[in-house]
């Protein structure tokens, strides 16, 4: 049993903090993805999770053992290095079999475990090659084989495929998926890449500014975040925000008229995923001021303005009529609209049985 | 274009004259004998009659084989000191964030900013006092203190040229740090070690100022030399010129390439 707990942990340096009373909880075989822009401190905690870095409060539990003060050697965990870190001394199978030979296991464990990730990961006929020999996904695989050779409990991954080219990336990805499931592995995995923690992982951990602002699994951090930030980072792209005034609990929106959470008054900030917007008649939605449409196959991303020059982006199926220029209607499919309080940017009434808001239509 | 081709051409050509030609005509003054040494101009090639007389008659000067043994202990010496201690120095410099890192590293090339000639009547007084005089550790431990500024900062650029992540990876695949050092860092640093070491055994051998100076009967070949050439005849000069150069020449060449990462060039 390997779950992680991550307990009140507080790492600055110097005056600058990095990570502010983190908790975090990931279940054993859980494949979490700690997701941020740069600089926002995940790597940093996936650092003090290995035991590479001390935090300055707080404890990280393995396992419901207290790791906080051992040595990354004895906390029980692989990791895959962000660039790669294989040994360049070493040919590919003493780089897969080199954290067994550290742990003292036999010749014959380590031929087996390293013929068995070999297998796994494809990289059998350049066992005997140097890394200098191999291409960056190569030395990919062999990192991952490296770190799944000696069965590690806990697996902690730093943007791992950050250094490959994008068609690479897309394979190593459903890859990785595949290898993982298959070994039922604790995983934290470390990206700024949102399509990738969306795909891989079980649950995503989105992180800003040394605060974890959500953790839940993809579908429910995209469709309804827990903060502006959440919605603006995740998806692609972004969740549109729109500032709108409240009047005795309702905010008008064009034809428009929506209830407003209770309790609300000055302004609010309104919520909305592109593809979550349609054209409409005029009596049945809001104003839309076309300004560019990039036909992208699948569907036309509009860009325009709305509601006293607000910036929107629209994805519209790609046989829509557009006329840049021109104002068309837009209305919000149901229950698809999360509401945001304009200071804190933190999302109001979330947790309401997964009903975003109450909507009501009318003229 | 071709000029600009030809001006670069040319540049190489000075500067490996500048090296070439002194060495040429020390090897030709001392292979040439007595004839060579005093005709002018000089011919291009060795004489026909290449002769290694003037060769065997310096190598037959006594002192020459004993006092060459008092160069290879010191220089072995220096090398083994310059190692021992520059490297884990250079380690720190390369890893560790301490106080006054940065002016330790200036502070380092300062032992290089005293001339020996004011340091020599200090140390001679205190080796005499310490019983290092006129003995090979004592010379040894003198040309320590010229070689160690290079060993120390060659190798921190070594430790830097190793990326951290490999050593972390080291930890974390169940190594301890001494560990990690012996199985992955060490072994990529190793070539440039290498070649630290060799420059700090060629220091020590063409220094020949603090060795005259820290020695009276024990002197090491370069300074033996200069006490007793001083008064033989040019040619035997010559073959003493040559012998002196010829393993710091052979030496600096095999580890010329371990020795770019002095300069900040990665060698690999």
């Amino acid at each position: 049993m390997a779950e992680i707990v991550i307990d009140n942990v507080t790492k600055t340096f110097g005056s600058f903090v990095a990570l502010t009373r983190v908790d975090l909880h990931v279940a054993d075989g859980e494949f979490l993805a700690l997701l941020g822009p740069s600089g926002c401190g995940k790597t940093t905690l996936l650092r003090i999770i290995a035991g590479l870095e001390t935090q300055s409060s707080g404890n990280v539990k393995i396992g419901g053992r207290d790791v906080s003060a051992l040595p990354p050697r004895k906390r029980g965990l692989a990791m895959v290095f962000q660039n790669y870190a294989v040994f360049p001394h070493m040919t590919v199978r003493e780089n897969v079999g080199f954290g067994l030979r550290m742990g003292g296991a036999d010749a014959a464990r380590i031929e087996r475990q390293t013929a068995r990730v070999a297998a796994l990961l494809h990289i059998e006929p350049n066992l005997d090659r140097y890394p200098a020999q191999l291409s960056g996904g190569q030395r990919q695989r062999v990192a991952v084989a490296r770190a799944l050779a000696i069965e590690p409990a806990v697996l902690l991954m730093d943007e791992p495929l950050s250094n490959l080219d994008a068609l690479l990336r897309l394979e190593m990805r459903a890859e990785l998926k595949s290898v993982l499931r298959e070994a039922g592995t604790t995983t934290i995995y470390v990206t700024h890449d949102q399509t990738e923690a969306m795909g891989l992982a079980d649950r995503i951990a989105v992180l800003h500014a040394g605060r974890i602002q959500q953790v839940g699994p993809p579908a429910e951090v995209y469709a309804s975040p827990a903060t502006t930030f959440v919605g603006g980072f995740v998806g692609s792209p972004p969740m549109n925000f729109l500032t709108l005034p409240v009047e005795n609990g309702r905010v008008r929106l064009g034809a428009l008229t929506l209830m407003s959470p209770r309790g609300s008054e000055g302004q609010i900030v309104l919520g909305i995923r592109p593809e979550d917007l349609a054209p409409a008649e005029a009596a049945e939605g809001f104003a839309f001021t076309l300004r560019v449409a990039e036909p992208l196959g699948s569907h036309i991303m509009l860009t325009g303005d709305t509601a006293g020059g607000q910036r929107l982006r629209v994805m519209v199926p790609p046989e829509t009529p557009v006329h840049v220029g021109a104002t068309m209607h837009l209305r919000p499919r149901r229950g698809r609209m999360v509401w945001m309080d304009p200071a804190s940017g933190a999302a109001i009434g979330r947790r309401e049985a997964g009903n975003l808001g109450t909507e009501a239509a009318g003229s | 274009m071709t000029l600009r081709r030809a001006v670069f051409i040319a540049g190489i050509v000075v500067l490996c004259a500048w090296t070439l030609v002194p060495i040429y005509l020390i090897g030709l003054g001392a292979v040439g004998g007595r004839t060579v040494v005093n005709s002018w101009p000089k011919p291009f090639l060795p004489p026909a009659d290449l002769s290694f007389a003037t060769m065997r008659e310096f190598l037959d000067i006594a002192g020459v084989w004993s006092s060459a043994l008092y160069s290879v202990e010191a220089a072995v010496l220096c090398m083994a000191f310059s190692i021992l201690l520059g490297v884990p120095a250079g380690y720190a410099l390369a890893r560790f964030v301490f106080a006054g890192a940065t002016a330790y590293r200036l502070l380092v090339l300062l032992t290089r900013a005293f001339p020996v000639a004011i340091l020599a009547l200090p140390l001679t007084v205190g080796f005499i006092r310490l019983g290092l005089y006129d003995t090979p550790l004592g010379v040894s431990l003198m040309h320590t203190a010229l070689a160690l500024p290079f060993a120390v900062l060659v190798s921190a650029s070594l430790f830097q040229a190793v990326p951290r992540e490999l050593e972390e990876a080291a930890w974390v695949f169940g190594c301890s740090p001494p560990g990690a050092f012996l199985r992955v860092v060490l072994p990529l640093a190793l070539p440039g070690i290498a070649a630290t070491a060799i420059f700090a055994f060629v220091i020590s051998w063409n220094e020949v100022f603090a060795a005259s100076v820290l020695t009276v009967r024990h002197k090491t070949l370069t300074a033996y030399l200069l006490s007793v050439l001083s008064e033989s005849p040019l040619h035997v000069q010559f073959a003493g010129g040559l012998v002196l150069i010829i393993p710091s020449v052979l030496f600096i060449f095999l580890v010329r390439k371990g020795l770019f990462s002095m300069w900040g060039i990665a060698n690999r």
